[in-house]
C-alpha cells in the first residue's frame, strides 16, 4: 500500500465509516484501518439504529441496508422479584413514511455501511491493528500498524477505535477511563421463529418491539437490561457499571442468565435457542468523561470520544454524526490546502454546536446521580412502584382509601419520607437538565 | 436451565493467535489483590490455578474491562494482531 494519504481513519464502525465516506466523497485519498476480519466483526450494540443521522449520509439508506425490524412499540419495564410495571408506547407514527428506528446486527450493518464508503473511494484495510499514533512534536502525522512496513502517513488522523480507545489514551486526550465511567454489557442473541416473535410480542408481520428493563435484574447495581425483536431472533442483554461489578463480585453472564428466569420474561424467551453470546463496554461517563476532541493532526469520534446518550440508548447515531463532522472538517482543510490546528478545532466546535454535545450536556449530572442513589433507583423504586400498582389493582376487604393510603406510603417510604421524595425529585430534575 | 460460560463462549467464532495479547505484569501483585477479574470478566479469561492467575486469552472478547478494572493496572493489554481474536457473526 502507498504510505501517504490525505486522511487515515482508525476503526470501521459507524463513526469511522461516516468520516471515511464524507472524505471520499470530498475527493480525498482515504484509508481506513480496521482490526477485524471485516468491518463489524468486533462490534456489538444492543440493537437499535436510528434512521435520521444515517439519512444525512445516505438518503433512503434503510431501504438497502441489512436491518431486522422497524420498531412500532417501545417499552420500559420496571421489575421487582416477580412483578413488572410496564410503561410503553405503540404507534404507527413510528413507521409511517420513514421508520424512525430499527433493530439491527452490527456484524451485518457495519459491513454494509463500510461498503458504501468503499464504493465512494475509501480504501478499507481489514485485519490490521493500529498500534500507535506517529507523532512529530505535538502533531499526529500518521499511524503505525502491525503489518510489515505498516506505517501510514496523512495530514489528518481520525480516531474511531471504540470505547476502549488505546489511541485516545496515547494522546492523553483525557485521564485514563475509570470503572465508574463504563458499563459492561453482555448480550445473547436467541433464535426464535418469526411467527412466534410476532405472536408473543403482539406484532404485525415484520414489525418490531423494544423493552428496556430496569430493576431486579441488576441486583441493586446501576444497570439496564433490554429485550429487542429481530426478524427471527431476540436480542437480550444486560449492562452493569463496571465499578459495581467489581464491588459485588457478580458475574455478568450469570446476571443475564438469572434475568431470563424472571416471570415477566421467561415465557417470551421460552424455546429460543442461543445463537451468539457477546460482550462490550459502553462509555457511560457522558460529557464529563469526554476527551479533548481535536488537536493538531487528529480528531476523536464516536465511542472513543464517549459519545453515548445512555438515557435514550443512543450511540451509533452520535457516532455517525460525529464522523461526518470530522470528515467535513478535513474536507474543508484539504480544499484550502491548509491543515492548521484551527482547522481541526472546527470539528470540536461543530460537535459543541450539535445535538451531540447539547444532549450530553443536558444529562451531564446523571451518572453521578445514578451512582449516589443506586439503592433507591435500582432497588427500592422498582419495588415500591410494583407494590403501588398491586395496591391499585388488587381488590380485597379494604376500602379504596386504605389502598391508596398504602400507595402514598409506599412512594414516600422508598425515598425516606415526603421530604426525601421532594429532595429526590429536585435532584433528579437537575440531573437531567442543564 | 442456566447456560454455562463454556456454552456461551462456544457460540463465538474466534481466530486464535498462538501468543497472548494479555500478559500479567507481576503475579506477585495478584497474590495480594482481591482479584475482581476472576468474576467481572464476561469470558472467564481469568481463573486461579495453583494460586496463580491463569489467563485464557483464547476466550477473550476484547471488551477491555480488565484493562481498566485491574485494580493494580497489572495487565499489559493490547489488541490482538490484525485478523485475530473474536469475529462476531451478529455482534
Amino acid at each position: 500500500m502507498s504510505e501517504r494519504f490525505d486522511a487515515i481513519v482508525v476503526g470501521a464502525g459507524p463513526a469511522g465509516t461516516a468520516a471515511a465516506l464524507t472524505m471520499a466523497r470530498g475527493g480525498l485519498n482515504v484509508i481506513v484501518i480496521e482490526r477485524g476480519e471485516f468491518p463489524g466483526a468486533k462490534n456489538v450494540f444492543g440493537g437499535v439504529l436510528y434512521r435520521h443521522h444515517f439519512e444525512e449520509l445516505i438518503p433512503e439508506w434503510w431501504t438497502r441496508a441489512p436491518l431486522e425490524r422497524p420498531i412500532v412499540e417501545q417499552n420500559y419495564w420496571l421489575l421487582n422479584g416477580d412483578g413488572a410495571v410496564k410503561i410503553g408506547h405503540r404507534s404507527r407514527r413510528y413507521l409511517d413514511g420513514k421508520p424512525n428506528n430499527f433493530t439491527a446486527m452490527r456484524a451485518k450493518f457495519d459491513r454494509w455501511f463500510a461498503q458504501q464508503a468503499e464504493e465512494a473511494g475509501a480504501l478499507i484495510i481489514c485485519e490490521t491493528t493500529a498500534t500507535e499514533l506517529l507523532m512529530e512534536g505535538d502533531r499526529v502525522i500518521g499511524v503505525r500498524t502491525d503489518r510489515d512496513e505498516g506505517d501510514v502517513y496523512a495530514e489528518a488522523v481520525i480516531i474511531a477505535d471504540g470505547a476502549n480507545s488505546l489511541l485516545t489514551q496515547q494522546l492523553r486526550a483525557r485521564p485514563e477511563l475509570s470503572p465508574g465511567e463504563l458499563s459492561l454489557v453482555v448480550k445473547q442473541t436467541l433464535a426464535l421463529p418469526r411467527e412466534k416473535i410476532e405472536d408473543r410480542f403482539g406484532l404485525e408481520k415484520d414489525e418490531g418491539a423494544t423493552i428496556e428493563i430496569l430493576g431486579a435484574p441488576s441486583q441493586g447495581m446501576v444497570g439496564l437490561g433490554f429485550l429487542y425483536t429481530n426478524k427471527d431472533s431476540l436480542s437480550l442483554g444486560l449492562g452493569i457499571m463496571v465499578d459495581d461489578l467489581m464491588a459485588t463480585g457478580a458475574r455478568p453472564y450469570e446476571l443475564l442468565e438469572a434475568m431470563k428466569q424472571h416471570p415477566a420474561l421467561r415465557k417470551l424467551l421460552q424455546g429460543a435457542e442461543l445463537k451468539e453470546y457477546a460482550a462490550h463496554l459502553i462509555p457511560e461517563g457522558g460529557l464529563r468523561a469526554m476527551p479533548k476532541l481535536a488537536g493538531p493532526g487528529w480528531m476523536i469520534c464516536g465511542d472513543a470520544a464517549g459519545m453515548v446518550n445512555a438515557v435514550h440508548r443512543e450511540g451509533t447515531n452520535l457516532a455517525a454524526a460525529s464522523g461526518r463532522m470530522a470528515g467535513e472538517a478535513v474536507v474543508t482543510m484539504a480544499r484550502s490546502g491548509d491543515f492548521t490546528p484551527e482547522g481541526f478545532q472546527a470539528y470540536a466546535r461543530a460537535v459543541q454546536a450539535s445535538f451531540i454535545q447539547r444532549d450530553l450536556a443536558k444529562y451531564q449530572r446523571l451518572p453521578a446521580f445514578l451512582h449516589e442513589h443506586k439503592e433507591l433507583l435500582m432497588g427500592r423504586m422498582p419495588e415500591a412502584l410494583n407494590d403501588c400498582l398491586y395496591e391499585w389493582f388488587n381488590v380485597d376487604e379494604r376500602p379504596k382509601t386504605e389502598h391508596q393510603r398504602q400507595i402514598a406510603q409506599n412512594i414516600k417510604g422508598m425515598a425516606g419520607g415526603a421530604w426525601g421524595l421532594l429532595r429526590l425529585a429536585s435532584r433528579g430534575w437537575r440531573a437531567i437538565n442543564e | 436451565m442456566s447456560t454455562s460460560i463454556e456454552d456461551l463462549l462456544f457460540t463465538i467464532r474466534y481466530r486464535c493467535d498462538t501468543e497472548s495479547h494479555l500478559v500479567i505484569t507481576d503475579q506477585a501483585v495478584c497474590r495480594d489483590c482481591s482479584k475482581p477479574c476472576l468474576t467481572f470478566c464476561p469470558a472467564e479469561v481469568y481463573t486461579l490455578r495453583d494460586g496463580e492467575v491463569h489467563v485464557a486469552y483464547e476466550n477473550c472478547v476484547e471488551c477491555g474491562t480488565c484493562r481498566i478494572a485491574c485494580v493494580h493496572r497489572n495487565i499489559e493489554w493490547r489488541y490482538p494482531l490484525g485478523g485475530f481474536g473474536v469475529a462476531y457473526k451478529i455482534g
